[in-house]
């Protein structure tokens, strides 16, 4: 017999199922007005300081499906790389959005300031990106990954420095498609996979 | 060590076994929607670590209320009158407070308010099926609701939901989001659930049962059930720096 350990288990996750905007947006699913506003409208409110940019993409499932129910949720600091609630950070960046995949195309957009740089623990410089987490009936566990950028330096980002198969990196980055414009599609299987984190 | 505080370390690793396994060809959504190559680990940075945190502010005095928080006209939702309630805490069993709590379910007859749901029972004119809470200092929180009723789905040839709440939270860090689903004590559906099954820990399965409660029922009110919610937990370590502002 040894000591017995007192940490605890995580609760196990189960899928969002069809309705998870019910619960997260549920203006978006069409309940009218039981709260004020949907959670997660704004990623950012008027005067955020920084370039202001528009990401857009699908959720591709492994039929090559673009499918309409994807609920997404993005994370991010501010233009000088503070996240909202640290000293300092910008009062008009909130950080986080939740945003749905449209019912119609499939197609999900977010609107925000584009990210500063953020250290590591060790004190690693990381490149500009936005965390997102995506939630839909068929997805156990929340997928959780990141956005980078291709007009920035991500050569010596730690997390993309170890993603061994160099041709998935791509992944992971936004294109540019227009000035303050980037896409960004996320693809649940096939050739074009995209880099999903345990973190 | 340059501070007191004790949770600043990384984020605990996330043991995926005790999690849903992602592809369950007896969940058949969830095969074409599961990675198939490997998830890059990599220790939590401030991006994990950090999270949204929501104020009270953002409540309304009925948003833990899904049996009034619909009506129009203070009729309550149709259904037997049900405490959930619970406390939320991460792995090193220290509660987690001012964490919002979202919830979602179908009413009493198995229906969920939404246009892609076209079951035969009726919608309840008095019942939405969202609310949210923000837990207390103690990480404890309470939803007064009805009991969600069982419903059909299309998967497997005559597969049935069990009575089921949806539950989001969100901790203090990104990398802590969970989704998850609370059943109810003596439910037969919850082993027939192909969704349930695709947690394959019996008892981690178990712990998605929320027991009855008498202790907090109120008589000629309601029943209780216990939900209680474990978050991911931070390392704490005398033997990493820390660096300022983080």
């Amino acid at each position: 017999m040894v000591q017995s350990l007192d940490t605890l288990i995580e609760t196990p996750s189960q899928t969002g199922g069809p309705y998870v905007h019910i619960g997260c947006i549920p203006t978006f699913a069409g309940l009218g007005a039981v709260y004020p506003e949907d959670l997660g409208l704004r990623a950012i409110e008027d005067g955020a300081k920084g370039e202001i940019i528009t990401l857009t993409g699908e959720v591709v499932d492994g039929t090559g499906w673009a499918f309409r129910d994807a609920l997404l949720e993005s994370w991010q600091p501010d233009a000088a790389g503070k996240f909202a609630g640290q000293v300092g950070a910008d009062p008009k960046v909130n950080g986080f959005a939740r945003f749905a995949a449209d019912k119609d195309t499939g197609l999900w957009s977010l609107r925000t300031v584009k990210p500063g740089r953020v250290i590591t623990r060790d004190g690693r410089l990381q490149a500009p990106h936005i965390s997102l987490w995506i939630a839909a009936r068929g997805i156990n566990i929340g997928l959780h990954t990141r956005v980078y950028f291709d007009d920035e330096e991500n050569e010596s980002d730690p997390l993309l420095l170890r993603i061994e198969q160099r041709n998935r990196v791509p992944t992971l980055i936004a294109k540019k498609t227009a000035p303050g414009h980037y896409r960004f599609d996320i693809h649940l299987q096939g050739p074009l996979e995209t880099v999903f984190l345990d973190i | 060590m340059t501070s007191t505080k004790i949770d600043l370390g990384p984020l605990v690793p996330r043991r995926r076994d005790m999690h849903p396994v992602p592809y369950d060809p007896e969940y058949k959504t969830s095969v074409p929607r599961s990675p198939r190559w490997s998830l890059l680990s990599m220790e939590s940075t401030p991006s994990e670590e950090t999270g949204p945190r929501f104020g009270h502010s953002v409540l309304g005095p009925l948003d833990n209320n899904l049996i009034l928080n619909w009506s129009k006209d203070g009729t309550g939702a149709i259904g037997e009158r049900v405490l959930m309630h619970g406390r939320v805490m991460d792995e090193f069993g220290r509660p987690v407070p001012n964490t919002l709590i979202e919830i979602w379910q179908a009413n009493a007859g198995g229906r969920y308010r939404h246009v892609k749901d076209t079951y035969f029972a009726p919608l309840d004119p008095n019942f939405g099926g969202c609310g949210r809470t923000i837990t207390d200092d103690e990480g404890r929180y309470q939803f007064l609701t009805v009991r969600p009723g069982a419903y059909p789905w299309p998967n497997r040839g005559n597969d049935w939901r069990p009575m089921h709440i949806h539950i989001s939270v969100f901790g203090h860090s990104f990398g802590q989001r969970l989704i998850t689903q609370m059943y109810f004590e003596g439910d037969p559906l919850i082993d027939r659930c192909p969704i349930a099954a695709t947690i394959k820990s019996r008892s981690q399965l178990d712990r998605l049962v929320a027991p009855l409660d008498l202790s907090m029922s109120r008589p000629l009110d309601y029943l209780a059930y216990k939900f209680d919610i474990v978050l991911r937990g931070r390392r704490q370590s005398m033997f990493e720096n820390k660096l300022e502002g983080m």
